[in-house]
């Protein structure tokens, strides 16, 4: 037996002896579940083992929180959006919105970062796993709610307007980081966790935005 | 490649496929039509589930004397004394004191593989799904599995060691992580959600007879693949972006018993057949 | 030898149904393996079913069969008792037969 074995069988040991009256405390039982992660998952290819045993604060308390199913306290979800909110990259060259062709082939794209994708190509999306769209693809999940028509719906019919910035700057943010703007959202956050490029973010941004897009008719 | 059934009875399914498509009593929208025939091709796949011939080869495998230690697995105890089979698939995972750990089917066989047989344990848990020694295992889940077919899940919560995996498999199921931010709950926490055209249990609680837990090992007719329980885990980490989880790992077992302890009273159709 | 059929032949009135699933690769030829090369075609080509030792039945089967295929079809005037033969060759030449009796 490993050492890292060696300790959570002591450990599960002392709750054997300790009878079957009472569970270890809630500290106790989170410590031995992170032990557990630690000798049961292991780097494999290019995902390494620290994506989850060196995962951030917003992942470990929105998870305790699922949890316990007590959510999150206001303060610390405000501050959890307010650090996250100070991750996002807006876009260099000042464009925020790209092509809504090369977004809907990023949007239907569910490649990338598992241990048998290939690191050298382009990661997709995966948005429709859990938006619909294009009205077109029946495909869709209904993990996150529909995107049909979600420029039309909220009135952008010139993305580079002044009307229209609020908008655009907020779908930019949510596809870059969606725990900017609610802590605890089942949504990745493209961009910083580095799923998608500046370019890719884009793409995706003129698929939701730019009113020629099949999205908006 | 969809169809195993002989010529005449493809052409007969397609015809069917398609008028059943053409007239069901529903409004045009394209998405109700794609989900109506997805459930008649589910349902034209229960019949002759492959799965059977794997039942086969676990059969065998059980009885038959093999290993450094030419011995067969007849006397292996997986929870109800040595060689006792039926019952035992609704009722892992469990506490085992030989071992002083709850183990789940997978790894259970795993131990009398490595203490009747002579394998090597780790060395089989390190060997790819599908090869070697892997395939004899899951093959003996399929058949251990088919030996408590419509039994009701009913894993024991008497030992300390098993409620505390209880709440270690409860945190695993919350834990958000990878590139992605998933947890097992990302997916399956929400009630009447899918992934593309998917439809994903609610696993928090009881989803049901013949439901997430209580439908691997299942044959999946897309690859051709017999999967166990824990293939199942390891390719939900797999599209979650995480790390690899060992095989039999406690991660994965404390897993199991969540989902088992949720599923209780749920009847298993292990083997069962997915698309 | 390739694994053994599963072969389940039922009486009903004055036939028998017959099911079968083949344990086969039934590759098609046209996949590609990761490094980009045809996997070459490996499946069945022929299946026969006698009753009693008389033919009743065959099938030519080409990659469009799936694997491990499953095969349902009725023999008129079969009777509990009766012994019911399946046969398969491929394209490899391989052959595999297995025999049930009707219940």
């Amino acid at each position: 037996m490993n050492h890292k074995s060696q300790l959570i069988a002591g450990a599960l040991a002392a709750v054997a002896v300790a009878g079957c009256a009472n569970l270890p405390s809630v500290a106790e039982l989170n410590q031995i579940t992170d032990q557990i992660v630690k000798a049961s998952f292991r780097t494999e290819a290019h995902v390494n083992v620290e994506r989850l045993t060196q995962t951030d604060d917003t992942n470990r308390l929105c998870g305790e929180a699922d949890a316990s199913g007590k959510p999150l306290d206001d303060k610390v979800a405000k501050a959890i959006e307010e650090t996250n909110l100070k991750t996002i990259r807006w876009p260099s060259n000042g464009q925020f919105i790209g092509d809504w062709k090369r977004g809907e082939a990023i949007a239907q794209s569910g490649r990338g970062l598992t241990w048998t994708d290939n690191a050298q190509m382009a990661n997709g999306g995966n948005c429709y796993n859990c938006h619909q769209i294009d009205k077109s693809e029946i495909s869709y999940g209904t993990i996150g709610p529909s995107l049909y028509n979600y420029g039309k719906l909220r009135g952008v019919s010139d993305p580079n307007s002044a009307a229209a910035k609020p908008i655009v700057e907020y779908t930019w943010g949510k596809i870059w980081n969606a725990k900017a703007y609610n802590a605890c959202s089942n949504m990745p956050r493209a961009g910083h966790m580095g799923i998608l490029t500046e370019a890719q973010v884009r793409d995706v941004v003129g698929l939701l935005l730019d009113p020629k897009s099949p999205v908006n008719q | 490649m969809f169809f195993h059934f002989c010529e005449v009875r493809m052409r007969q399914a397609l015809i069917s496929l398609a008028l059943a498509m053409a007239l069901g009593a529903v409004p045009a929208l394209a998405e109700k039509t794609a989900s109506q025939g997805i459930d008649e091709y589910r349902a034209m796949l229960q019949d002759g589930n492959p799965a059977e011939l794997f039942e086969a080869k676990g059969e065998d495998l059980w009885k038959q004397k093999r290993g450094p230690k030419n011995a067969s697995l007849e006397a292996c105890d997986l929870g109800q004394g040595p060689g006792i089979i039926k019952g035992v698939f609704v009722s892992l995972p469990k506490f085992f004191a030989d071992t002083g750990k709850v183990q789940d089917l997978e790894s259970r066989l795993l131990t009398c593989m490595q203490t009747l047989q002579g394998f090597d344990a780790q060395a089989i848990a390190k060997t790819n799904f599908g090869r070697g020694e892997m395939a004899n295992v899951t093959a003996l889940a399929t058949w251990i599995a088919a030996e408590s077919k419509g039994m009701k899940f009913n894993l024991s919560q008497s030992h300390a060691q098993e409620r505390v995996m209880y709440e270690v498999g409860k945190r695993l199921f919350y834990m958000r992580g990878g590139t992605h931010d998933f947890s097992c709950a990302s997916c399956h926490g929400e009630e009447g959600k899918r992934i593309r055209l998917q439809d994903l249990p609610m696993l928090t609680k009881n989803p049901g007879d013949g439901v997430g837990f209580a439908a691997w090992p299942a044959y999946r007719v897309s690859n051709g693949q017999m999967w166990g329980m824990q293939q199942r885990l390891n390719d939900c980490y797999r599209q979650q972006r995480f790390p690899y989880p060992g095989f039999a790992s406690d991660a994965t077992v404390a897993l199991g018993v969540y989902l088992g302890v949720n599923a209780q009273g749920a009847a298993s159709i292990a083997p069962a057949i997915k698309r | 030898m390739a694994d053994p059929m599963r072969i389940r032949a039922q009486a009903s009135g004055d036939k028998a149904t017959v099911r079968v699933l083949m344990s086969h690769e039934m590759e098609s030829g046209q996949r590609k393996d990761a490094a980009g090369k045809i996997v070459p075609a490996w499946f069945i080509q022929e299946v026969t079913a006698s009753h009693n030792g008389k033919v009743v039945m065959t099938a030519e089967w080409g990659p469009a069969v799936s694997k491990n295929p499953y095969l349902q079809f009725n023999v008129k005037g079969a009777k509990a008792g009766d012994k019911v033969s399946i046969k398969w060759v491929d394209n490899r030449g391989d052959t595999r037969t297995d025999e049930a009796t009707i219940s």
